[in-house]
């Protein structure tokens, strides 16, 4: 395989995601766990940006990097009773989580290498957030609108579950 | 670039991502790492979108789609703890076995 710059971005992104994806499993402080996942989240914008995503990638940095972060990391600071998290007291549920999802990860990678699903041409030019805006508001009209119904159950829901119980 | 790079990248990103389900006792990590599993799945349909059998966009508007609702899961289910915390005092996942029989 030839080094390009698109193999050299890809390089570095994926090592950052997965650095910050693996810290966030051996860190034992919470807050450092959640600053981590943030690093993680905005590696995969980048990742983005490689596959012609421009939109998504923005979106990504905006809700995932922006918001479910600092949201995390404010129901961390809000529940939080001790500073550092504690290992399972299960020794054999532990080792047959880690044991069932290393299979799972060799069984995905090997799967992913025998399939042949690679297209000959990769055809980029209407890839533009127009075209994904005329989507929107052509085919996927209904989810669109659901979506946005969905937003709202979940704003209403979650502000009544957080509200104090008995508070008229 | 290979369209497995990108494969295995998700694949990665999901196992971690389910290791930390699985294993972490603090319930807004379990939380966080629900999130990523999400991620790694959208990673594959961006790549599908790009690079697949039939590419064009409608893996990224899947992708999008899915990240509302990962957004409005995060919502709830941090309400959800919230109200586990004023109750029980404690959002440690082992400690919450109220439905164990």
């Amino acid at each position: 395989m030839e080094i390009t710059g698109e193999f050299i971005a890809f390089f570095i992104l994926s090592v950052l995601a997965i650095c910050g994806a693996v810290f966030m499993i051996f860190f034992t402080n919470v807050v450092h766990m959640g600053v981590s996942m943030a690093f993680t989240f905005l590696s995969i914008a980048g990742i983005y940006f490689l596959l012609n995503a421009d939109f998504l990638a923005v979106i990504q940095i905006m809700v995932y990097t922006g918001a479910i972060s600092i949201l995390m990391l404010f129901g961390i600071m809000m529940t939080r009773h001790k500073e550092t998290e504690e290992k399972l007291n299960r020794p054999i549920h532990y080792w047959l989580s880690i044991a069932g999802a290393g299979v799972l990860l060799v069984s995905l990678v090997l799967l992913s290498r025998g399939a042949t699903f690679v297209s000959d041409s990769v055809d980029t030019k209407g890839y533009g957030i127009a075209k994904i805006g005329e989507l929107f508001f052509g085919t996927y009209m209904i989810p669109f609108e659901l979506a946005s119904i969905l937003l709202l159950v979940a704003l209403i829901g979650s502000i009544i579950m957080a509200k104090k119980e008995g508070q008229e | 670039m290979l369209i497995a790079s990108y494969l295995a990248l998700a694949a990665i990103l999901f196992v971690i991502g389910l290791i930390g389900v699985l294993t972490k006792r603090n319930a807004v990590i379990v939380l966080f790492s629900l999130e990523l599993m999400l991620n790694a799945a959208n990673i594959n349909f961006v790549t599908f979108s790009k690079m697949g059998l039939v590419p064009n966009l409608n893996g990224q508007v899947f992708a999008l789609f899915n990240v509302v609702v990962a957004a409005a899961e995060a919502a709830v289910g941090l309400a959800i703890l919230f109200a586990i915390y004023r109750n029980r005092e404690t959002i440690d996942a082992e400690k919450l076995n109220l439905l164990k029989g």
